[in-house]
């Protein structure tokens, strides 16, 4: 019993470290991508570490204005996302703390950093930071209704709404294409692509002053503290990508009784999914232009129309779940 | 359940998309492409129930399905909206959340009166049943909130999907009716044609009252 | 038995108290607080004990009126209602006592203050319709003489009076609802109430009325609009009684007949809450979030927390009617968390806005800023309020929030078409409305703490005295402990569940941890907060350790970057109506038909630049504005009548009384 809760807690451990490393790493991947389909060099693919390298060794400059919210709020902004991304199972299943929260407790520790981020955002008093709070506290408004009806087409259909049970329930039942499924992965898709402050809804490479949301509101940030927010949001794109490979392509992944075989297994078939969504990420970003602001109601809409669909239909087919 | 049973699903599902996704398009071009979708995806439905149900009657349905609907009668519209020069953008009664907050109340009202109604039937038929009257109820929706004239003759026919997909569901429908069914599309197009050019005329007087005026302002 | 005793000496000290306090003036004063805390913290642990231990006494006393008398029963449900009541009691006494009754108060609040605590807390107990419906005027009316102490204020009048005006409807409503419960008979003790179940169409307008005379108490859409006027009207500390406690008397009113006295419920009574619910939780934090006024901001969104309450009891209700009990004991512990919970959180903040009222003299956002400097620790304590009440992990409104989500969630499988399609449309609302709650609240805590300070009040203020910080913190403890020792809390709703709905949430003992809260069952669903948070931790810990070991450690301060635009001036932050701007644009069009003209002069014309935005209150035109239009035209009709001469006020009486008459020959 000892040594099994031993052994849990060593993957629980790796998951949390497997996370973090491979977070620059999937980042890379869709910055290589986006640039050679650009006819671009590109930076090389481990550019992201090396920039959090540099991060770590300048000096923090902070605004005069600045409260202690602003410099521990990237720690705290940090640490949530960091056990978010580490509660998505990834390679296994039934690793140790996957139990403790679940899909609706997940968005919620998300929506946690959000609004610290929001927060750290207003502590300056200049006028990007609120521009860059406003917009991402609405997006949050238009995405959490479809992350809702997400989660109830899910439990309608696994009877569960933890994401270890989820993804049990759908390896070993071998399921079709399924409409509802399918809508709820592209509602899925696009709440992931709000989330993550990407094309259309955001651009995270810019600049320009009056398009951006996330980047405004960490403007005023530098050195070490700018490091963690960065470290924090390739972790949550991990995040995003793992759960939708947990929802909806479990395969391969190590059930809770596989031993360290299964692990390895489950662990290749993992980073090889991640790297594939990075890829498609990549190819979605070159592919399409970013929304004006006001028009983001229209297409995160579509996300909640979807996921309302999708619930309907579930419920026609509830005869089969069932 | 079997792999017939999905895949029909599936391709009827779709088709409740795109209805949605006619609701949600702001340009007469993607509506007209929406629909082409959704004529296309009824096509695929279509064969696919003969295929698996062995009802060969079923691929004329589908053929014309694809040809007239899918194909013609889009590429037709298209030419007619850049031979008229009608405006681009769809004129719209409500807004495009309103509307789709309508569909959405729409679909579970057809789903709650199907498994109401229908509840002695097959699980099966019952759920193409409910899908094709979301997507009737839909199309109508359509040409309730959308005024430019293209755009409701595509909510009509998009109706008339429905329409078909219901009668595939619902079997032993003779393939005489079906063919008359699409003759009488056929029909409705022109008689929608006509229409068109007739609110062009109208469309024209008004545009030219509309810049006589600014002139006037002008002067 | 001793328990009710007990809390009878704690009621008559409160009502001495108050009976002493408007008789004498001066420093004799000061004691109206402390003996009110020490007669709630008497009350509370009472309650306590009975709630722990299940034990119910009741008592009949021989006063009121003849026949009736005046009978009293404090159970468990009245235990746990008042443990959030007088929780907040003792924090408002608390508050109170760090107040300069000179500067800040006027007499006529101390009298007042143990007179409406002790209305509150008769009734929780009272277990006849007369007992509750006395009790429930006296708690209107010393509220509303709360309201109106600052009577110089013309706002204040005008809340006072519309608050006056609802609750009178309010009680009606209850008139009637207690008078369908009683039936033919007019048993009016509660006890015989519940022995007799009343008939379909009975049980229907019982129900109505208990929701308009409840529901207009808390402030259910769309009978909130006196709530936003009247809760911020009151000296701050009597705000956070009336926002963080009294709407909980309506709820307990709602859950007391509903659940209690109405007999075994049908499944279409949760329509009606759930709908009301949901719409006045998303449409009372569009209001919040439009608000510029701090109070009114945190009264509004007092009105969105009644309306989550509301979902969950009609949640309850429909699995009950289900026999679905432990779905409906999910949603019935999270009503009750929820109200728990609202009223730490909610009075916490009701203080902190006093505290900003007392160090700057303002309440409107815009005049804010900066205050983190200037008052370290209200802000530090208003920040677990704001994130608490934004339903974020680990603190206790996400608790409440994460059960009724399991409720929602559960909802699909009740067998009525009506419940399972609504079911997904509630559960997007109450998403949306945790959504917007925690954007209303990023922009409070913003514009008012963060930032730089806009006006000279904010950038001189100073932090409250000890008595009021040791209030606000307090409650911000009972937020963070809340938020880890969830399941606790649970586990002591026990008995209070198994009495309303028939079931209880799994026990402490079936989940991984002891502190993990369980819905349903363990490989459905878990939300274990003490394992996140401490998970949290070590991550921020070894993160601090870590990244301070690797990197450099030099900081420097210097002028803000904005992207090389450093403004001195202060006006070009973010305000908070700026802040509103984007949700304004997505949500206000159509909820408000709100709209925004910008009049920009030629170029040559040295005239500013004009912005303006319309917002346009629907409800407050259907429901008031309207009535209000046809009362008054019927009384310009009927003004004819004051001027006729005796001939024709007696031609008057005669018809009447031959109608009369004639009605009673041809029904008889």
């Amino acid at each position: 019993m000892t040594h099994d809760l031993v052994v849990q807690f060593l993957a629980q451990g790796a998951q949390m470290t497997f996370v973090l490393l491979i977070a620059p790493l999937a980042v890379g991947v869709v910055r290589r991508v986006k640039a050679r389909l650009m006819r671009r060099q590109g930076p090389p693919l481990l550019q992201a570490y090396l920039d959090l390298a540099k991060l770590l060794r300048k000096e923090s400059v902070i605004a005069e204005s600045a409260s202690w919210l602003f410099r521990s709020a990237p720690y705290l902004i940090f640490a949530l996302t960091w056990v978010a991304a580490a509660l998505v199972p990834s390679f296994a299943s039934g690793l140790m703390f996957n139990w403790a929260a679940d899909v609706v407790a997940l968005v919620a520790l998300l929506g946690a950093a959000r609004a610290l981020l929001a927060l750290a955002g207003m502590d300056v008093g200049t006028s990007f930071g609120g521009i860059g709070s406003s917009r991402e506290m609405m997006i949050a408004t238009l995405a959490e209704p479809a992350m809702m009806l997400i989660v109830v087409t899910l439990a309608i259909a696994a009877g569960t709404t933890r994401l270890a049970g989820v993804a049990d329930f759908f390896i070993a039942e071998p399921f079709g294409v399924r409409v509802s499924l399918a809508l709820s992965l592209i509602s899925l898709v696009i709440v992931a692509l709000a989330e993550n402050a990407r094309i259309p809804v955001d651009n995270p490479t810019t600049h320009l002053e009056l398009t951006m949301v996330h980047e405004a509101m960490v403007l005023e940030y530098s050195g070490r503290h700018l490091a963690l927010i960065e470290a924090a949001s390739h972790l949550k794109l991990v995040l995003y990508l793992s759960l939708l490979i947990c929802l909806f392509a479990p395969f391969g992944m190590a059930p809770a009784t596989a031993g360290l075989s299964g692990w390895a297994i489950g662990l290749a078939a993992w980073i090889a999914k991640l790297l594939a969504g990075a890829v498609l990420l990549g190819v979605w970003e070159v592919s399409i232009a970013k929304m004006r602001v006001f028009r983001l109601p229209d297409f995160v809409g579509v996300a909640f129309v979807f996921g309302f669909i999708a619930i309907l239909l579930a419920f026609l087919t509830r005869g089969v779940f069932a | 359940m079997s792999q017939a049973y999905e895949i029909s699903h599936l391709l009827a599902g779709v088709m409740l998309v795109t209805s949605f996704a006619l609701l949600y398009q702001e340009r007469v071009a993607a509506v007209l492409n929406a629909f082409a979708a959704q004529s296309i995806t009824l096509a695929l439905a279509v064969a696919w129930s003969a295929w698996s149900d062995n009802r060969p009657d079923l691929f004329i349905t589908a053929l014309i399905a694809l040809t007239l609907k899918g194909i013609v009668i889009p590429v037709a519209l298209h030419r007619t909206v850049a031979r008229l020069g009608i405006h681009r953008e769809v004129e719209k009664v409500v807004g495009v959340g309103v509307a789709l907050m309508v569909g959405l109340a729409l679909t579970g009202l057809a789903q709650a009166l199907v498994l109401k109604v229908a509840a002695g039937m097959a699980s099966h038929a019952r759920e193409e049943l409910a899908l094709a009257l979301a997507i009737i109820l839909l199309g109508f929706l359509m040409m309730i909130v959308r005024r430019n004239a293209v755009t409701q003759v595509v909510g009509f026919m998009s109706m008339e999907n429905g329409l078909i997909l219901a009668a595939t569901g619902a079997r032993g429908m003779p393939l005489v009716v079906e063919v008359s069914v699409a003759f009488s599309v056929l029909i409705s197009l022109f008689v929608f044609a006509v229409f068109v050019f007739r609110i062009r005329e109208r469309f024209d007087t008004v545009d030219l009252e509309a810049l006589d005026r600014m002139r006037g302002d002008r002067r | 038995m001793p328990g009710l005793y007990v809390s009878g000496v704690a009621l008559g000290a409160l009502a001495i108290g108050a009976a002493m306090a408007s008789l004498v003036r001066g420093p004799a004063l000061a004691f109206v607080y402390p003996l009110s805390a020490l007669a709630a913290v008497v009350l509370g642990v009472v309650d306590l004990q009975v709630l722990l231990s299940g034990s119910e006494a009741a008592i009949r006393l021989p006063i009121g009126l003849p026949t009736i008398g005046f009978h009293l029963r404090l159970d468990t449900l009245s235990a746990f209602f008042g443990i959030v009541i007088n929780g907040g009691v003792v924090a408002a006494s608390l508050y109170g006592m760090g107040f300069d009754r000179a500067k800040e108060l006027t007499p006529r609040v101390e009298p007042l203050f143990p007179l409406f605590a002790a209305a509150m807390n008769l009734v929780l107990i009272a277990d006849d319709a007369y007992a509750f419906l006395f009790s429930w005027e006296l708690m209107s009316l010393a509220s509303w003489a709360l309201v109106v102490a600052r009577h110089t204020d013309p706002e204040c009048r005008r809340a006072a009076h519309l608050y006056l005006v609802m609750a009178a409807i309010g009680t009606v409503a209850l008139l009637f609802a207690f008078g369908g419960l009683a039936g033919p008979a007019g048993g009016y003790a509660f006890d015989t109430v519940r022995a007799h179940r009343p008939q379909p169409m009975v049980a229907a307008l019982v129900l109505t009325a208990a929701l308009v005379g409840c529901g207009s108490k808390g402030g259910l859409i769309p009978l909130h609009a006196w709530l936003p006027l009247a809760h911020p009207a009151a000296p701050s500390h009597v705000s956070a009684l009336m926002s963080g406690v009294m709407t909980k008397v309506a709820i307990y009113g709602f859950v007391r007949i509903a659940f209690d006295l109405l007999g075994p419920p049908d499944w279409w009574w949760a329509l009606p809450p759930i709908v009301l619910g949901a719409m006045t939780a998303v449409l009372g934090l569009l209001y919040a979030v439009l608000d510029r006024d701090l109070k009114r901001v945190l009264a509004y969104s007092t009105i969105e927390n009644i309306g989550v309450i509301f979902v969950a009891l009609g949640l309850a209700l429909a699995f009950s009617a289900n026999a679905q009990h432990e779905a409906a004991a999910v949603a019935m512990a999270a009503a009750l968390l929820h109200v728990l919970n609202h009223s730490w959180f909610k009075s916490l903040l009701f203080l902190g806005a006093g505290a900003i009222l007392h160090a700057t003299g303002r309440r409107d956002l815009d005049g804010l800023g900066g205050l983190i400097r200037r008052m370290p620790r209200t802000a530090a304590f208003f920040l677990v309020g704001a994130l608490a009440i934004s339903a974020l992990p680990p603190l206790n409104g996400f608790v409440s929030e994460w059960l009724l989500f399991q409720a929602v969630i559960a909802a699909p499988a009740l067998p009525q078409a009506a419940l399972h399609f609504a079911s997904p449309a509630i559960g997007a609302m109450l998403a949306l409305a945790a959504a917007l709650a925690a954007a209303c609240f990023v922009r409070v805590y913003g514009t008012a703490f963060l930032g730089r300070p806009r006006s000279a009040e904010a950038a001189g203020a100073h932090d409250v005295p000890l008595a009021q910080q040791a209030a606000m913190g307090g409650l911000a403890f009972l937020c963070i402990l809340g938020g880890l020792m969830g399941s606790v809390l649970a586990a002591a709703l026990a008995p209070v569940l198994h009495k309303l709905v028939g079931g209880a949430l799994p026990g402490p003992g079936s989940g991984p941890t002891p502190f993990s809260l369980i819905a349903f069952d363990p490989a459905r669903s878990i939300y274990d907060a003490p394992v996140i948070a401490l998970f949290v931790a070590i991550a921020s810990l070894t993160t601090l350790i870590v990244v301070h070991r690797l990197s450099e450690r030099r900081t420097r301060r210097g002028p803000a970057w904005d992207c090389g635009f450093p403004d001195p001036s202060p006006a070009t932050q973010y305000t908070a109506s700026s802040f509103a701007q984007p949700l304004r644009r997505v949500y206000g069009a159509a909820a408000f038909a709100a709209r925004e003209t910008v009049v920009m002069p030629p170029p040559g014309d040295i005239r500013p630049a004009r912005f303006s935005v319309v917002v346009v209150d629907h409800l407050w035109r259907v429901f008031y504005a309207a009535p209000g239009q046809a009362v008054l035209g019927l009384s310009e009709c009927l003004n004819v009548l004051q001027f006729l001469t005796i001939r024709r006020y007696l031609v008057l009486m005669f018809v009447t009384l031959v109608i009369l008459l004639s009605i009673a020959a041809v029904t008889t």
